[in-house]
């Protein structure tokens, strides 16, 4: 047969000796065009600089102060306002406020997801309740809040509670829900239960999601709070920002009302930026579990 | 002592149960699994996974429960480790019922994401110790930094685990299983998700602890060279439901014994035994 006086010819052994590399760099720096490209504050502050042009453009165009301030006008009131302190006492009571509703918001999630994870009647609940006031808006609340608890701080912590506590128990409980059964196995092997197994095992491994819920709930109850306070004005006797925006906009203080605006964003970026981002860091992305 | 005399006076025992011969360097009998039938539900239905199985571990046995995939093994392993309850008979461990989870049955799992992304190799050793409140913080820093070192891992303390390589992970559960000292090390097919060569030096490295803290070993495999190589006992179990075919020894058997006739001709037992029935029951039912 033809075929079988096929085959490969017998070759030959043969072995190398690797000498070190001397003379080939391993590795090479990247040019530093490319290096600094890849500082992610830079190319965010690019783009807030390219649309603060876009605006002071359009301003200059439209030129009407009271319907569009420009750029330059609104920096100028928000450096006035911080210089006399009116903006950053405005944005104390707000923040404080919010940080109170924000805090008792968490406590309350955690406590519902701890219930649903550990009874059938408690998921029920957790199901339950979710599904019915999730999709309610916390300002509709606010007129019963009013009726409840009177103009002051106390109405304004529930609707605060109120749109914090739901979107955050979903996410906790999903990111519950989502552990590993081997990691689950193992927190139970070396003995932990109840509350320390929820802490030392299901809590770091679901922190990614619990981060997700709590920065959706942030956005929430900041949005809450300035609309609130936008639309039933000084509920507290001293406003905070949503007053100052309501106020000056009555006296026709456009770019004051931007200034307000403004600084609503700032802080928004503050906390996503340094708040959220260095927990991010710290926790998920040290450990590999977000990239 | 010598690992031979040991090695002796089981084999004694084993060829005449009941007359045993007491001699102190002898084991004690540890674990006994009785007449366990273990069940799964399922939407459709309860499932058998087991049928009344019995063995018993005796201390620094390196057990190895053997068989085809639906035989059982990995809930019987679940089930001396107290995560799945027997729907019937009884597992003891020193002659307590079990009937929980607990520190004294460690379990090395298969999968890689055993231990927790949040904390660093040292920690995670540590962490089995603090969480069964074993030790302070203190004490349990300098413990898991010396079974680390038995495990050649010094080096990578304070990396994270989702830096490591799956052979250096399974190190890592490893030294956290033994730094427990648990009555029993439970393994459920440890090294079944590594390369060829990693499982060949992971053995090896088993192997060599052992031999260095002589802790009792729990073994899961479908591997009948790993069986070999791994055990000084293998409980042969068939499969749909899992019963006891068979139990062997196999303390004769080292990691370079894998080409020898006699290594050769144990294997070629085992495969009949697992394999040989479920043939011809297939053939009659065909």
């Amino acid at each position: 047969m033809l075929n079988q006086s096929i085959h490969p010819p017998l070759r030959a052994e043969y072995e190398h000796v690797l000498e070190p590399l001397s003379d080939v760099s391993v590795e090479t720096a990247l040019p530093w065009q490319r290096r600094l490209w890849q500082q992610g504050a830079l190319r965010k502050a690019l783009i807030l600089i390219l649309l603060a042009v876009m605006w002071e453009v359009v301003a200059r165009l439209e030129n009407n102060d009271l319907l569009l301030p420009t750029f330059l006008e609104t920096a100028h009131a928000f450096a006035a306002g911080i210089a006399d302190g009116s903006l950053l006492a405005k944005a104390g009571i707000s923040l404080s406020l919010l940080l109170r509703g924000y805090a008792c918001g968490i406590v309350g999630a955690f406590a519902l997801t701890l219930l649903a994870i550990s009874t059938q009647i408690g998921r029920d609940l957790l199901d339950t309740l979710t599904a019915m006031f999730n999709p309610l808006p916390a300002i509709a609340l606010l007129p019963l809040a009013l009726l409840w608890f009177g103009l002051g701080n106390g109405s304004m912590i529930f609707v605060l509670i109120h749109s914090v506590l739901w979107p955050l128990a979903l996410n906790t409980y999903a990111g519950f829900r989502a552990v590993p059964a081997t990691l689950r196995m193992t927190g139970r092997n070396y003995g932990l239960r109840g509350l320390r197994y929820a802490l030392f095992i299901l809590v770091p491994a679901a922190l990614p999601s619990i981060l997700a819920g709590l920065r959706i709930g942030w956005a929430s109850a900041w949005r809450t709070l300035i609309a609130a306070e936008l639309v039933f004005g000084a509920s507290s006797g001293s406003g905070g920002l949503g007053w100052y925006i309501f106020q000056n906009r009555n006296e026709l203080l456009t770019d004051r009302v931007f200034a307000g605006l403004a600084m609503v964003i700032l802080i928004g970026l503050l906390i996503e930026n340094l708040g959220f981002a260095i927990l991010e860091r710290y926790t998920v992305r040290r450990w590999g579990m977000q990239h | 002592m010598t690992k031979t005399a040991l090695e002796l006076v089981r084999d004694d025992r084993i060829e005449a149960r009941g007359t045993l011969p007491l001699d102190t360097t002898a084991t004690q009998r540890l674990l006994e699994v009785d007449g366990v039938s273990l069940e799964y539900r399922s939407e459709r239905g309860v499932t058998r996974a087991t049928h009344q199985v019995s063995f018993d571990v005796y201390g620094a046995d390196r057990f190895v429960l053997l068989g085809p995939s639906g035989c059982g093994k990995s809930t019987l392993l679940k089930a001396i480790a107290g995560f799945v309850t027997p729907a019937a008979g009884e597992i003891r461990l020193e002659g307590v019922r079990v009937d929980r989870p607990g520190p004294d049955r460690v379990v090395v799992f298969q999968e890689f994401d055993q231990l927790a992304p949040w904390k660093t190799v040292q920690q995670n050793v540590m962490f089995s110790l603090v969480a069964s409140r074993r030790m302070g913080r203190k004490e349990a820093a300098a413990a898991a930094l010396d079974v680390l070192a038995k495990v050649g891992l010094t080096k990578f303390a304070d990396a994270y685990p989702h830096t490591l390589s799956g052979g250096m992970k399974q190190r890592v559960a490893i030294a956290r299983a033994l730094a427990m000292r648990p009555k029993v090390l439970l393994m459920d097919e440890p090294f079944a998700a590594l390369d060829a060569l990693t499982r060949q030096r992971m053995q090896e490295e088993l192997l060599a602890l052992w031999d260095d803290v002589r802790f009792t070993l729990l073994f899961v495999t479908h591997s009948i060279e790993e069986a070999l190589v791994v055990g000084n006992r293998i409980l042969l179990l068939s499969p749909h439901p899992g019963r006891v075919r068979a139990e062997l020894n196999s303390h004769q058997f080292g990691l370079h014994d894998q080409g020898s006739r006699e290594f050769q001709a144990t294997a070629q037992r085992i495969h009949h035994l697992l394999f040989e029935q479920a043939q011809s029951h297939a053939q009659s039912h065909a």
